[in-house]
């Protein structure tokens, strides 16, 4: 498969506190890779900077690039919304807005003024279907998002970004708040969505990363530790490091 | 000597309950005399007629009412807009330097300051220097001067309280920072913005200092924006103060509130019927 997205020599600074080092991770078309690390590693940081959410934060500095089909999304011509509506994200917590089901799909499409000749109506059922969703809330669309389950919150924050058509989908530990049974339908649901997108997912939890992903990627202070095809890291980790991580030793 | 727990938490129990108690004692004590010494002189007449002005305290308060309706729709008119817009631009777009710490220190600042000051600075500006003289316009635009830093206080409070991951949901999905503002943050802010609106509404029908020097006082129907008059609380003062009609100024006392009660629960209404309604139910 072709690379879809890739960071060369990526670092990143909040104020003078350097949180990533020289990071260099290329990510694969219709492929899921997992990025795993210890608490404060830099995974979020480094998640985040690929669709350039870490922009809103005052005070940092990013140095090196990131690619998204071969154009520097940090080019100085770089336009920020359109890389956003590229590459969507899904959050650690289910955020869905204080608004109907049918309004929170709808946003996306509705800000960017462009359906294509596509009803609104269509996208919003497209998107809810294929976040496995639809059959769940299809009689209540007019109903508010908040009081759906936070399983069903979080599959409504994947359609959500569905609904922006992006090619690439960030995770940020979607399921560390959700219950087990929760979280194996999101798994389910990011093996259809693969065949699509690239997905990259930042993950707490080792079997997770080992059950859904293809590539796996482990920071540890900052620094890509080790990055490769799933089985090997997890089989035969070629660092120490990884190898500690991954058998328990600490994390 | 110690107290038990028990015994400190039975005497919390009851301080709590005693202010509970008393402060709503005082309230429907203060409102009842009003309506006790007022209800009597209420009448369609004293609604609908003209009040006759100067000493005499003849008459009923039609006018009043109206130029007391003209005058705070035209001051939230002013106020809301600025006000809201004041505080986006201080927490959304201003950065934090020194200029924006000395904007909002003065905001707050203006806040505390009495209205009768208010009152001289629109006297000097409104009513003498642009020649509005002494008119609802001046008495609006004074109290807008009054009120905009409270609806800016306010209104910034209830933007700051907008979590964090509902304006990165709305980055994320490619909306611009306007639309976030637009669409997510404002829709969540907006139960504080009425709250403000509310405020400055209740302190509008309320205030008398600073319409004293801006507003004239005239009885007569307010035919435009430069027309003098006064309000249902600047008539109460003319009341009390310069005629013997006690019992008219009791009367105005209870159409004030019964206003106010009114304005208060048609706002509640409308903006539940609005978020019910952005929400889903």
């Amino acid at each position: 498969m072709g690379i879809k997205m890739q960071t060369s020599s990526l670092s990143f600074y909040y104020g003078e506190k350097q949180a990533l080092a020289n990071v260099s991770l290329k990510f694969r078309e219709q492929e899921i890779t997992a990025l795993i690390g210890p608490s404060g590693c830099g995974k979020s940081t480094f998640l985040r900077t690929l669709n350039r959410m870490n922009d809103t934060i005052p005070h940092t500095r990013l140095e090196g690039e990131v690619l998204l089909d071969n154009q520097n999304i940090y080019a100085p011509d770089a336009d920020v919304v359109a890389v956003r509506k590229k590459v969507g994200m899904v959050f650690q917590q289910p955020n869905p807005f204080p608004k109907s089901v049918f309004n929170n799909v709808a946003f996306g499409p509705r800000m960017s003024g462009n359906n294509q000749g596509v009803s609104l109506d269509e996208v919003v059922e497209g998107s809810l279907r294929a976040a496995a969703l639809w059959d769940e809330v299809k009689d209540s669309l007019h109903k508010s998002g908040l009081v759906l389950s936070g399983g069903q919150q979080q599959r409504l924050c994947i359609a959500r970004v569905l609904a922006i058509e992006p090619e690439v989908i960030l995770m940020d530990e979607p399921c560390s708040a959700l219950d087990p049974i929760a979280t194996l339908k999101i798994e389910e649901l990011m093996q259809e969505l693969k065949k699509k997108y690239t997905i990259i997912i930042v993950t707490h939890n080792m079997q997770q990363a080992a059950r859904v992903s293809q590539w796996t990627g482990f920071f540890l202070m900052g620094e890509l530790v080790e990055y490769g095809i799933t089985r090997d890291i997890f089989t035969n980790p070629q660092n120490k490091k990884t190898e500690g991580y991954i058998t328990g030793r600490f994390g | 000597m110690r107290l038990s727990p028990k015994t400190t938490q039975k005497l919390a129990w009851v301080a709590i309950w005693g202010s509970g108690v008393i402060t709503i004692f005082i309230l429907l004590f203060i409102v009842g005399y009003v309506f006790a010494n007022g209800v009597s002189s209420l009448s369609w007449d004293f609604l609908f007629m003209q009040p006759a002005g100067g000493l005499s305290g003849e008459g009923g308060i039609s006018t009043v009412i109206v130029c007391t309706i003209y005058l705070v729709l035209l001051t939230i008119a002013i106020v809301t807009p600025l006000g809201v817009g004041a505080a986006i631009y201080l927490s959304e777009y201003a950065s934090d330097n020194w200029i924006t710490r000395l904007a909002r220190y003065g905001v707050e600042t203006l806040a505390g300051v009495p209205s009768i000051i208010f009152g001289l600075f629109g006297f000097a500006l409104f009513v003498t220097v642009l020649h509005f003289n002494f008119s609802i316009l001046s008495g609006s635009l004074t109290l807008a001067c009054l009120l905009l830093p409270t609806m800016i206080c306010v209104t910034e409070e209830s933007i700051k309280i907008v979590p964090r991951a509902q304006r990165e949901a709305s980055l994320a999905l490619g909306a611009t920072k306007w639309q976030t503002i637009r669409h997510v943050v404002l829709p969540a802010a907006l139960p504080g913005i009425i709250t403000g609106i509310i405020l400055c509404v209740g302190r509008a029908v309320g205030e008398t200092a600073c319409l004293y020097v801006t507003l004239g006082g005239s009885a007569a129907m307010p035919t435009s924006l430069l027309s003098g008059g006064r309000t249902l609380s600047l008539h109460l003062y003319y009341l009390a103060m310069d005629t013997r009609a006690f019992d008219k100024a009791m009367a105005t006392g209870v159409i004030l509130i019964l206003i106010i009660i009114i304005i208060n629960t048609l706002t509640n209404w409308l903006s539940q019927r609005y978020m019910a309604r952005v929400r889903g139910t």
